[in-house]
């Protein structure tokens, strides 16, 4: 067993006894549905919808190349400096050399899973910066030192009062369990950070190709201040995240916000095609874009499961998903929690490390049915488990399913399987729920039904009598 | 086609079930060689193991006319993953035929027989769990209502969490037993909160879990019920 896969069994564990916990995401989430389904409504048809953005992400990632090459170009030919970066570490590095090349001091961030995924915050703080997440829900995360606990809803675990508490602890402000008075104590605490800081770290929801700009979505107004008032911009995107045309977002702008948070459309949407241009008179003196492989590529290689960069993080496969509700965000231990982050982790981290996520599901396919790009999420699990499997067969399930497959195939012996397990569940009887029970993790919150004194097949027989 | 699982804990499901089909005039065939689907292996990545156990039932069904399943689930592995399992291979064609020919047991009697009303009475307030392979691999939705809202003296309610996941998946029941336990619960709230006294489902294994959890309740008056024994349930009646 991976340390991840314990840590993350004990994680999970803890919250399904948390029932307090999981009602409040629970009702959260349900909230989410309803708003989200109304949202839905105002689509001609959401079904068609779906499934032209899928052949458009389709054709993107089925191009990548073409596409990123334009992408690349056209922001070139602006004055962007381009970066590709093959892994976390080489991003990582170039962001640190940007920054210190500026003599800069402190730095101002706004939503970016991407950095999430790359550690970059362990490094500049360790590096001696000040690094300030600009997201609301970031910030509250990042003042109390925890990593975000949706990719969307970064602090959708706290509840008011907490946040207010977090508030009080890091920044001395007085209790108040006003959501009004809580954002606006964020604001005041950021609208400095804005003014003072000489980098400007952002993510990308898009990166258009055909006009050579990235594409950034959010509510708060943060990403364009983050992106527009320091003097470098860095944007740092996926390679996965690359749309043929402008005209594509006409779709997609909507699209996200719906299947994200439910809205019609997010409240701030800007378009970056460069740094400040001659006779403009704001944004960054610089812009640069990192775009990110950290084994993407990996997952273009696999023509089987090569739809999973489809995915425009819209979050919604979790909000569906009974096992994130059950389990919370935190138990994942990845920067892509839930289904996404189930399919995902593997390729970019390492199958064997990661295929505990993919067994950790009921293959119900919420995610399935909901996800806005059709992802085939669940029978990704699926193959993720057939993949880890055929790599390295855990030695007590060959065993036991080599038992199963020399007992299915000849009936006799699973009749008299039958018989065995009669008495079996008698002799066992005493021993139910002990430690020598064999169905003690089922029987220790369930119980379980007798094999019957006639079966079907026992039926059967004597009909034919 | 008996689902192992039916065959053993579960046979009065299989036996309504062919009282019912009898019923309505048709003849049934059982053949006694058949075992297992190979889902639990083909769900826990073995797939090898999975075809072994699959070749078998393509071959005692290769003669059947139509092969009805009373379970989604099973349903749903002959329908939609042995034609992915034997992509390739030399059974591909026989796994294609098989799986075109196999029906879940609701969506055969609406569908293909276009029967609703089977002539049978319950005494009850009933909500139906969707099971999830049913629902989402095979589309059965609206062929369990329709069969029970003829049901005479049934009272058919919707419970909020209808199409959530009861928490079985197989062995993922006894690999992540909270989180699936904690998915019973959830279940359990639901029906609850929509007043139902039976909690009604086209896959036993998804009631074996809902049943199981249940049982451990200390206030619990609700009881699961496969369709098939509704649908038997006083067939005599009406006659
Ligand atoms: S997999 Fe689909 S539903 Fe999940 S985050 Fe990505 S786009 Fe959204």
């Amino acid at each position: 067993m991976s340390q991840y896969t314990s840590q993350f069994a004990q994680a999970a564990e803890a919250v399904t006894q948390n029932t307090d916990h999981r009602s409040f995401l629970q009702t959260a989430l349900r909230g989410y549905q309803k708003v989200r389904a109304n949202t839905q409504a105002r689509f001609t048809d959401w079904q068609t919808a779906r499934k032209v953005a899928a052949e458009v992400k389709w054709e993107a990632i089925e191009n990548l190349d073409t596409h990123l090459k334009n992408l690349t170009e056209r922001l070139e030919a602006r004055g962007t400096k381009v970066f590709w970066a093959t892994d976390g570490k080489e991003a990582r590095e170039y962001i640190l050399s940007v920054i210190q090349e500026h003599d800069a001091k402190s730095v101002v961030k706004s939503k970016t899973m991407t950095s999430e995924e790359i550690h970059l915050n362990d490094l500049l703080e360790k590096e001696g910066f000040d690094v300030v997440e600009s997201d609301l829900g970031e910030f509250i995360v990042q003042l109390n030192h925890e990593a975000p606990y949706h990719f969307v809803f970064p602090a959708m675990h706290l509840k008011r009062e907490e946040i207010s508490h977090i508030f009080h602890e890091a920044l001395g402000t007085d209790e108040t369990y006003d959501p009004e008075e809580l954002t606006q104590i964020a604001r005041r605490v950021l609208r400095q950070k804005y003014l003072d800081a000489d980098i400007g770290i952002s993510g990308a929801n898009f990166g258009i190709a055909e006009t050579g700009m990235i594409s950034i979505t959010e509510n708060e107004g943060n990403a364009r201040l983050t992106t527009s008032l320091p003097k470098v911009h860095i944007a740092l995107m996926g390679i996965e995240k690359v749309l043929p045309r402008l005209e594509d977002l006409s779709l997609f702008l909507p699209m996200l916000a719906t299947a994200g948070t439910g809205q019609a459309l997010t409240g701030y949407n800007s378009m970056i095609g460069g740094p400040r241009q001659e006779g403009e008179i704001d944004g960054p003196e610089e812009f640069h874009l990192v775009l990110l492989d950290n084994h993407r590529t990996r997952l273009l290689a696999d023509p089987e499961q090569r739809d999973a960069l489809r995915c425009i993080r819209c979050g919604a496969c979790l909000n569906v998903c009974p096992i994130f509700k059950n389990v919370g965000g935190h138990s994942y231990g990845t920067t892509y929690q839930g289904p996404i982050g189930s399919v995902i982790t593997p390729h970019l981290r390492g199958l064997q490390d990661w295929k505990h996520l993919s067994q950790a599901s009921s293959l119900c396919g919420a995610c399935t049915e909901t996800c806005p790009v059709k992802i085939d999420l669940h029978h990704h699990l699926l193959r993720n488990r057939r993949n880890a499997m055929n790599e390295k067969p855990k030695f007590t399930e060959r065993v036991m399913f080599g038992g199963f497959v020399s007992m299915m195939s000849r009936p006799w012996m699973y009749r008299s399987l039958t018989k065995t397990a009669r008495i079996f569940d008698r002799l066992m009887q005493p021993l139910q729920g002990s430690w020598l029970d064999p169905f003690r993790p089922w029987r220790k919150t369930r119980s379980l039904p007798p094999v019957a004194k006639e079966t079907f097949k026992d039926y059967w027989q004597n009909r034919q009598k | 086609m008996i689902p192992c699982f039916i065959d053993q804990l579960f046979p009065q499901v299989g036996i309504r079930m062919v009282e019912i089909f009898e019923r309505l005039g048709h003849e049934v065939e059982y053949p006694m060689d058949q075992t297992c689907c190979g889902q639990p292996p083909f769900n826990s990545g073995f797939q090898d193991e999975a075809r072994q156990v699959a070749v078998r039932v393509l071959e005692i069904f290769k003669s059947a006319e139509v092969v009805v399943v009373p379970s989604g689930s099973c349903a749903a592995m002959v329908k939609v993953f042995y034609p992915e399992l034997f992509q390739e291979s030399p059974q591909e064609e026989a796994a294609k035929e098989l799986a075109a020919k196999t029906w879940e047991f609701s969506q055969f009697l609406v569908e293909k027989l276009e029967v609703t009303d089977v002539g049978a009475s319950f005494p009850g307030k009933v909500t139906f769990h969707d099971g999830c392979h049913g629902l989402r691999e095979l589309g059965v939705k609206g062929a369990p209502r329709a069969l029970l809202e003829k049901v005479r003296d049934l009272e058919l309610v919707e419970m909020g969490e209808a199409e959530t996941c009861c928490g079985f998946g197989g062995t993922f029941a006894v690999k992540f037993p909270q989180i699936s336990t904690a998915m019973a619960q959830v279940k359990s709230n639901s029906a609850e909160e929509s007043g139902a006294e039976y909690i009604v489902s086209n896959d036993a294994s998804c009631l074996m879990q809902i049943q199981g959890y249940l049982d451990r309740q200390p206030k619990n008056e609700i009881r699961c019920f496969h369709l098939a024994e509704v649908l038997a349930k006083n067939l005599d009646k009406t006659e």
